[in-house]
């Protein structure tokens, strides 16, 4: 019986991966450093989220370009990760929504480990969240070339122009909360839509419930918002929902001179002041 | 066909503004009876929701109003309250919702000339912006649906 344990142990570590992120994680997991892995695989047309527990199924990860979702999602949650410790390969978004959630006290990095892929190829573990900071300051952020288009066509549109293509737009959602779901902001338990002392949004889908849905969901967003574009590319009717909060970033950029890297220094945007912050729209 | 009269809504903190549009009934100073005053106990508690609620509850306008800056009662509400609007201002103006219909200030409590000016000069605004139907359509968006089908 030892025997044979011994030999599984032995083939185990003698597998070879295909991937210096493969090898590195089936080592953690081997090693019972982590209980759980999460990453990307191949899916049908894009990559998609996994979660590998068990060492040989580590050669499955993949990480490039095309891994867009933001895998801090799951890190919040509880039936998901329970007590254990998990490895996440995190992409340029993602690594500052960790950083978000661990200003905000919803991870500790002691049960993190925190991968990430250069572009150029190299592995990187973060062992402070100094060092993610670093990095994403000294990484260029990751373009997205449509949402630049569309922002750009909104901004030269008349206000009753970007009217009647908000409510057109709006007027399709049905609610079904994929762009909540896909935050990895929106980690509170009872959301403002499930309050019905007083019933803020109406439950059901109609415009007028839709635009304060999204009107509300960018709201919270202020300020701790990644920029990652996860809701948008969550929403099942693609949506634009994503420039809201994009909008939002770079509001809070340019009036409260708060970079969405900045996120280990200062509080949240809005539960912080500066008495001399700009009010020129105030009589 | 009457004069269209702008329907406004004020939300206004107690401690500044209240008392500011209580100074100008004292000192009898008339303005636009148009206004309709919503006390909160600070800018700080005037959650962004309650404007869209007024809008699409039928005001054409909306007034808020608090103290200046560092005469908070409670130090810092409306120095947060600021930051809050800033935001909300330019993600409404980004919707295409009309953020001229609404009108921020500070009022204090010695200030009852000015809250008649506000109130007036808010009026005048709206009244030549006209009644603000393009977002109470939304609103009405389930009913005309629902009239849609029943309706064949």
């Amino acid at each position: 019986m030892v025997d044979t344990m011994m030999e599984e142990k032995a083939t185990a570590s003698t597998k070879v991966f295909s991937s210096e992120l493969s090898q590195k994680v089936a080592g953690l997991l081997q090693s019972g450093d982590v209980q759980l892995a999460i990453g990307y695989e191949k899916g049908t047309k894009r990559p998609r989220p996994c979660f590998i527990s068990e060492t040989d199924d580590a050669d499955k990860l993949i990480f490039d370009e095309h891994c867009t979702g933001n895998l801090a999602v799951y890190l919040t949650k509880k039936e998901l990760i329970g007590d254990s410790k998990v490895a996440v390969t995190a992409s340029y978004f993602a690594l500052r929504s960790i950083l978000r959630l661990l200003t905000e006290n919803q991870v500790k990095l002691e049960k993190l480990v925190v991968l990430t892929v250069t572009s150029e190829g190299k592995l990187i573990q973060f062992e402070t969240a100094e060092d993610i900071a670093a990095y994403i300051k000294s990484t260029p952020v990751p373009a997205r070339e449509d949402d630049k288009v569309l922002l750009e066509k909104l901004n030269a549109m008349t206000r009753e122009e970007r009217w009647a293509f908000w409510s057109d737009e709006l007027s399709k959602c049905f609610k079904c909360y994929a762009c909540r779901a896909a935050c990895p902001m929106c980690y509170c338990t009872k959301c403002i839509v499930e309050e019905n002392r007083p019933q803020w949004i109406q439950p059901w889908a109609s415009t007028l419930g839709n635009i304060e849905w999204h009107i509300n969901r960018a709201m919270h967003m202020t300020g701790r918002c990644s920029d990652c574009g996860a809701c948008g590319s969550a929403c099942p009717l693609d949506l634009p929902v994503h420039l809201l909060s994009k909008k939002i970033v770079e509001e809070v950029s340019e009036s409260f001179g708060m970079d969405a890297n900045d996120t280990l220094q200062g509080g949240n945007a809005l539960s912080t002041y500066k008495p001399e912050d700009k009010e020129t729209f105030i009589k | 066909m009457s004069e269209f009269e702008p329907k406004i809504v004020a939300f206004v903190c107690n401690w500044c503004t209240y008392a500011g549009a209580d100074l100008t009934g004292t000192s009898r100073i008339k303005y636009a009876s148009n206004v309709k005053i919503v006390r909160f106990p600070c800018t700080g508690r005037i959650d962004f929701m309650l404007l869209l609620k007024a809008f699409s509850e039928g005001a054409d306008g909306i007034i808020v109003s608090g103290c200046h800056p560092n005469d908070c009662h409670y130090t810092s509400g409306n120095f947060h309250a600021r930051r809050r609007w800033l935001i909300f201002r330019s993600l409404l103006n980004f919707l295409g919702i009309d953020v001229t219909r609404i009108q921020f200030t500070w009022v204090s409590a010695a200030e009852g000339a000015k809250w008649a000016e506000i109130v007036n000069s808010t009026v005048t605004k709206v009244r030549e912006l006209g009644p603000y139907t393009e977002y109470r359509k939304a609103a009405d968006y389930v009913a005309s649906q629902e009239k849609e089908v029943f309706n064949g």
